[in-house]
């Protein structure tokens, strides 16, 4: 409870601070928002493309289309030719020519360039789901299939997606780095405030050790004051991703849109902020510590 | 209660504060150094507050050798005695009431009491209704008187103060000699240095000369 009681103590303290010097704490605070704001921007835009690639299937996909000619019976013959290629590596089905084109009038708004062509244009397809992701497998596989008759074209559908996987891995590892250096200048710019709070406060400092202040009180408020600037400057960071979020949600829905895909932009989560704020605050009490650290022992 | 023993204080570059000064203070006396400038009076003081450490002897204060005590240990030593420094060192940037307050919020003490004591310590310096004022509108003696106030806050023993009526006119020089009468009269110890050692002399307290760091 004593100990509570001195890091509350020490914590009012540094709120007393900085509410002292409030246009010093604000522009401090807001270095560290924009700071975090970058990553936790980032952070928020990648977990919705993880979500927009979610909602497409990243698992291997080939479609076999069939000659638009082709025969009801051959159709069914490939689709048996089709099952024993796969084995149990994987499910067929048969997207009939009729479905495809009720499918396309239905999801895209193109009804009336359909009606005006006088036969529907599509051809009976198979869609073809596998479990294996193998490269060399799903290429012998297209090899194989591409050799039935009257077989058209086949096409590999997951590319795209896994593509877009990679990106976003890439982007998630390009964002941790990111975070990284700004989480060290972060560091750094607490560093250098406390610094400068330490060389304001020098006379309270020596007057404090001069009635019988411990090195523990005086560098307790210094402690909650990088923590303080760093929650503030979390907040700012989280606001701006918010800000953000706003300012993209309208153009990426209209970008999804252009691609048949239901897309809303989601800010960051309420366990993202606590994890954004728990964040800054420990990197601001980080630097303080260090800067402490580095610097009280200097004051006499 | 306090005793020096033997006590010489050399700094670095040779100049010597103190030398081999022996002095003896009983619980509740009031004793005043006098000395010109530069005769070690303020060293004294230092070397009891712990500011500063001997070059030779030990300083005892209730049978413990204060000057050996770790740097841990120090804080703690200095919340039990009352310290007026030469330049009173105030916060100018806290009222009067705040810098009463900070030894009691070093000790950790619970903010109405301390609140309480803060009130009574500056009542008693006669500055009872200035709590709010900044050090900046206070008169030097009301300073002074400030200064004092903070030392006595946390109820010291033993109080040292280094000239604690320089720069301070006659009259305010009287006021803060009677102050530092009723202290003693309360039981706690003193230790003054001052340059006017007819200041106190109607108080009879026991009068020591320092010159050139030598007891006279």
């Amino acid at each position: 409870m004593n100990w509570l009681r001195l890091q509350m103590r020490a914590g009012l303290r540094a709120a007393r601070q900085m509410l002292r010097q409030p246009f010093n704490t604000l522009l401090a605070a807001l270095v560290v928002g924009i700071a975090a704001a970058l990553p936790a921007t980032g952070y928020m835009l990648l977990g919705n493309l993880q979500r927009l690639a979610g909602t497409v299937s990243a698992a291997p996909e080939i479609s076999v289309f069939m000659q638009p000619a082709a025969s009801a019976d051959t159709v069914k013959d490939t689709e048996k030719k089709i099952r024993a290629l796969l084995a149990k590596d994987g499910r067929v089905e048969l997207i009939s020519r009729d479905a495809a084109l009720k499918r396309f009038r239905d999801n895209d708004g193109l009804s009336e360039i359909l009606d005006a062509l006088p036969e529907n244009p599509f051809a009976d397809a198979f869609v073809v789901r596998l479990k294996d992701a193998d490269a060399q497998h799903l290429e012998a596989l297209r090899s194989d299939l591409a050799k039935l008759p009257e077989v058209e074209h086949v096409q590999l559908d997951s590319d795209w997606a896994k593509r877009l996987d990679a990106m976003i891995a890439l982007g998630r590892q390009a964002l941790t780095m990111l975070a990284g250096v700004l989480g060290l200048g972060l560091v750094a710019v607490t560093f250098n405030t406390i610094r400068l709070q330490l060389l304001t406060q020098r006379d309270e400092i020596e007057v404090s050790r001069l009635l019988g202040a411990t090195d523990a009180w005086i560098r307790r408020p210094f402690h909650w004051f990088g923590a303080l600037q760093g929650l503030l400057g979390g907040a700012l960071a989280g606001l701006l991703a918010l800000v953000a979020t706003r300012m993209l949600a309208e153009p990426m829905g209209e970008l999804a849109g252009l691609y048949s895909l239901e897309f809303v932009l989601r800010p960051l989560a309420a366990l993202d902020w606590a994890v954004l704020l728990a964040l800054c605050a420990l990197l601001g009490w980080l630097g303080a510590s260090a800067s402490v650290r580095r610097h009280l022992s200097r004051i006499a | 209660m306090i005793r020096f023993e033997q006590v010489t204080k050399r700094y670095t570059g040779g100049h010597t504060a103190l030398e081999r000064v022996d002095i003896d203070i009983a619980r509740g006396e009031m004793v005043v150094v006098t000395g010109h400038s530069g005769a070690g009076k303020s060293t004294l003081l230092k070397l009891l507050a712990v500011l500063e450490r001997p070059t030779e002897g030990r300083v005892l204060v209730g049978g413990e050798n204060v000057s050996a005590l770790k740097r841990a240990a120090l804080p703690y030593w200095r919340r039990s005695i009352g310290l007026i420094m030469q330049d009173q060192r105030l916060l100018f940037d806290r009222s009067a009431f705040d810098n009463v307050m900070l030894p009691l919020s070093i000790s950790s003490h619970p903010p109405r009491e301390a609140a309480k004591r803060v009130s009574a310590a500056l009542e008693r310096v006669g500055l009872a209704g200035r709590d709010k004022a900044m050090p900046v509108e206070l008169s030097g003696g009301e300073q002074q008187r400030l200064t004092i106030a903070r030392a006595i806050v946390n109820r010291p023993q033993i109080l040292l103060a280094d000239e604690p009526t320089a720069h301070l006119d006659d009259a305010y020089a009287r006021d803060i000699a009677d102050l530092f009468r009723s202290f003693n009269e309360a039981g706690v110890t003193m230790l003054l240095t001052t340059h006017d050692g007819g200041l106190f002399e109607r108080y009879a307290p026991r009068r020591l000369s320092l010159a050139h760091g030598k007891l006279q």
